[in-house]
């Protein structure tokens, strides 16, 4: 567990923060720039002190200031993913791959060197210089320079904040992988949320230097305060699920989600796969009835669960699917026509390909006992 | 006379390039110690301190000269000591003429490292920090290697410029055949002298081709040493 709780204050700008984050884990710090996150990440990383606080990693106490100690950034063992990925440009990818690795500890490495090459697909690169190489690969360098330093807490301040649509898309799935394969706990500071979506086990949400909320992906995807954040546009319910049968002749294939299934349009996928798809309120359709003639994949049976305001004209319904929550947007005008209510049974409709999935294998490894007996 | 240059012209270019090289030796690591201490520290008094390193820019050399001797002198108080207890002697010797030259180039040196140093991305040794690396570590495997560029172009230059120094050598360690007598020293000598006509050609000839090729060497020098470390 990475525990913060610091007040840090710049100027005008003051941040106080506390959350704690689930080791392993990637949790997502999250907010608009300008709302705290990277001032947030360097006080973990120790290049910034706060002006009062504390953060413990796991038994390891990192910062307090109470007790007046703050373990030198280099003697913190936790990498740093730098937006800009500050390779080192007098060495090459050899030389700057090597640069943590050999200032490591000397215990047994838990990451090793062509694990991480093949991992980020750098074994093409070694011998190159900084300047040689393009932005995605600068980072997927940063990345395996950082893991190789034996990191206990990996940082990652808006790693993708600098590079185009196409090279996000490059480095996202070495992300996922290093996720999946690597327990490694993350920091991820992002202002995109579907990075958020694709990446985070958890989620810190921050505005104007506080969290406003906190908590596992999917619970905080229906928050109001979110949904602010992310703008009406985004605003949907994250569904976390696991794949129980695919036709990938019809490239669809069905995930059961909550006591329903969904259909969605989606190749590749192997039943048993852990999936998290996005939902978006303004994809889903309800309807008092079952219908049948429609092209619509998905029709789900639930009941309504509340219904709270949206945008002037609109209003959000909350759908339990036997534990799963869909949001679907509505008309005001809507709401009247169909005389909706809580605790009403309701269908929501869902075309297939409004779904986008994304396979997740969240770290499943529990957390070892602490030590000491607090 | 045989060769082109006669005995007394070879000392003369012999001691310039021996004071020049002793100079660059000795005030280089200083000079790296205080660029870093200039561009990367905040303290009390740093401009005042910062004026003081650049003030033989400025001063009259013949000044500076002036100023060593009543520091170093043999009957000055640093200079007495320093003869009581390492034997060392600065005044009218070679070292002393190394030392007044190498106060004369010290703030072009200082200069040139200084711009190398601003160009070193603080991020990069936040990096490096974050990577397990300690100040001396950090130090010597980040910021010395891209400070390297400049290091080279100040050493050239200060060197380049060294093998020139007159008035601080002069006033200081005086103008003795063969122990401080460098080239522009020779050069005066001989002008001064009824029958130096020949010599002086020579000594000035002597000195344009080593200060041009000097700067040459040093613009090829960075160049390459730039690309090696990717700058």
């Amino acid at each position: 567990m990475l525990r913060v709780s610091v007040r840090k204050r710049r100027g005008d700008f003051t941040l106080q923060a506390a959350f704690a984050a689930p080791t392993p884990g990637i949790t997502a710090l999250f907010g608009r720039s300008g709302s705290g996150k990277s001032t947030l990440v360097d006080i973990i990383s120790g290049l910034l002190s706060p002006d009062e606080g504390k953060v413990r990693l796991g038994d390891t106490l990192l910062t307090d200031t109470q007790l007046r100690a703050s373990l030198p950034v280099e003697r913190r063992r936790i990498g740093y993913v730098f937006q800009d990925a500050r390779l080192f440009p007098h060495l090459r990818v050899l030389g700057n791959l090597r640069y943590g690795a050999q200032r490591a500890a000397p215990d047994t490495p838990v990451i090793v060197f062509d694990e991480v090459v093949s991992l980020l697909g750098l074994s093409g690169l070694l011998q190159r210089r900084p300047q040689e190489l393009s932005g995605g690969e600068k980072q997927r360098v940063a990345l395996g320079r950082a893991l190789l330093s034996q990191p206990q807490l990996l940082l990652l301040d808006e790693p993708l904040g600098s590079l185009d649509l196409a090279r996000r898309q490059e480095v996202l799935p070495y992300l996922e992988a290093l996720r999946d394969r690597l327990l490694i706990p993350m920091v991820y500071v992002s202002h995109e949320f579907e990075e958020v979506l694709r990446l985070a086990t958890h989620l810190v949400l921050l505005d104007a230097g506080r969290v406003v909320l906190e908590g596992p992906v999917s619970e905080v995807s229906l928050r109001p305060e979110l949904r602010s954040i992310v703008g009406p546009d985004l605003t949907g319910s994250v569904l976390e699920g696991v794949v129980t049968a695919c036709n990938e002749a019809a490239g669809v294939a069905d995930f059961a989600v909550g006591s329903g299934t969904l259909r969605l349009s989606l190749r590749g996928a192997v039943p048993g796969t852990r999936l998290r798809l996005q939902l978006l309120a303004r994809d889903v359709i309800l309807s008092t009835r079952e219908i049948a003639g429609l092209s619509v994949r998905n029709a789900v049976c639930g009941t309504i669960a509340a219904i709270s305001p949206d945008e002037e004209d609109t209003v959000l319904v909350s759908v339990d699917i036997g534990g799963a929550i869909v949001l679907a947007r509505i008309t005001r005008a809507a709401l009247a026509a169909l005389g909706l209510h809580s605790g009403q049974p309701i269908w929501a409709l869902v075309k297939a390909v409004s779904m986008r999935g994304h396979a997740f294998r969240a770290p499943t490894r529990p957390e070892p006992p602490s030590r000491s007996p607090s | 006379m045989n060769g082109p240059l006669n005995s007394a012209e070879l000392d003369a270019l012999r001691l310039s390039l021996e004071v020049a090289v002793r100079s660059v030796v000795f005030s280089l690591p200083l000079a790296v110690v205080i660029a870093w201490v200039l561009t990367r520290t905040r303290f009390i008094g740093r401009t005042l301190f910062d004026a003081f390193v650049h003030l033989p820019l400025v001063l009259p050399p013949v000044a500076v000269g002036y100023a060593l001797l009543i520091v170093f002198g043999t009957r000055a108080p640093v200079g007495a000591w320093l003869r009581a207890h390492f034997g060392i002697e600065l005044a009218f010797t070679t070292a002393g003429a190394a030392l007044a030259t190498a106060v004369m180039t010290f703030p072009l040196m200082v200069r040139a490292i200084r711009l190398s140093l601003d160009n070193v991305d603080p991020g990069l040794e936040a990096a490096a920090r974050t990577l397990g690396a300690g100040p001396l570590d950090r130090f010597f495997s980040v910021t010395l290697p891209l400070m390297l560029p400049g290091i080279l172009a100040g050493a050239v230059t200060a060197f380049a410029a060294g093998l020139g120094e007159f008035g601080a050598v002069i006033t200081f360690a005086a103008n003795v055949p063969g122990v401080t007598r460098t080239l522009p020293l020779a050069l005066y000598t001989a002008m001064q002298s009824p029958n130096g006509d020949a010599m002086a050609l020579h000594l000035a000839g002597l000195s344009f081709l080593l200060g041009f090729l000097g700067l040459l060497a040093a613009e090829l020098l960075v160049r390459r040493v730039r690309r090696l470390v990717g700058r």
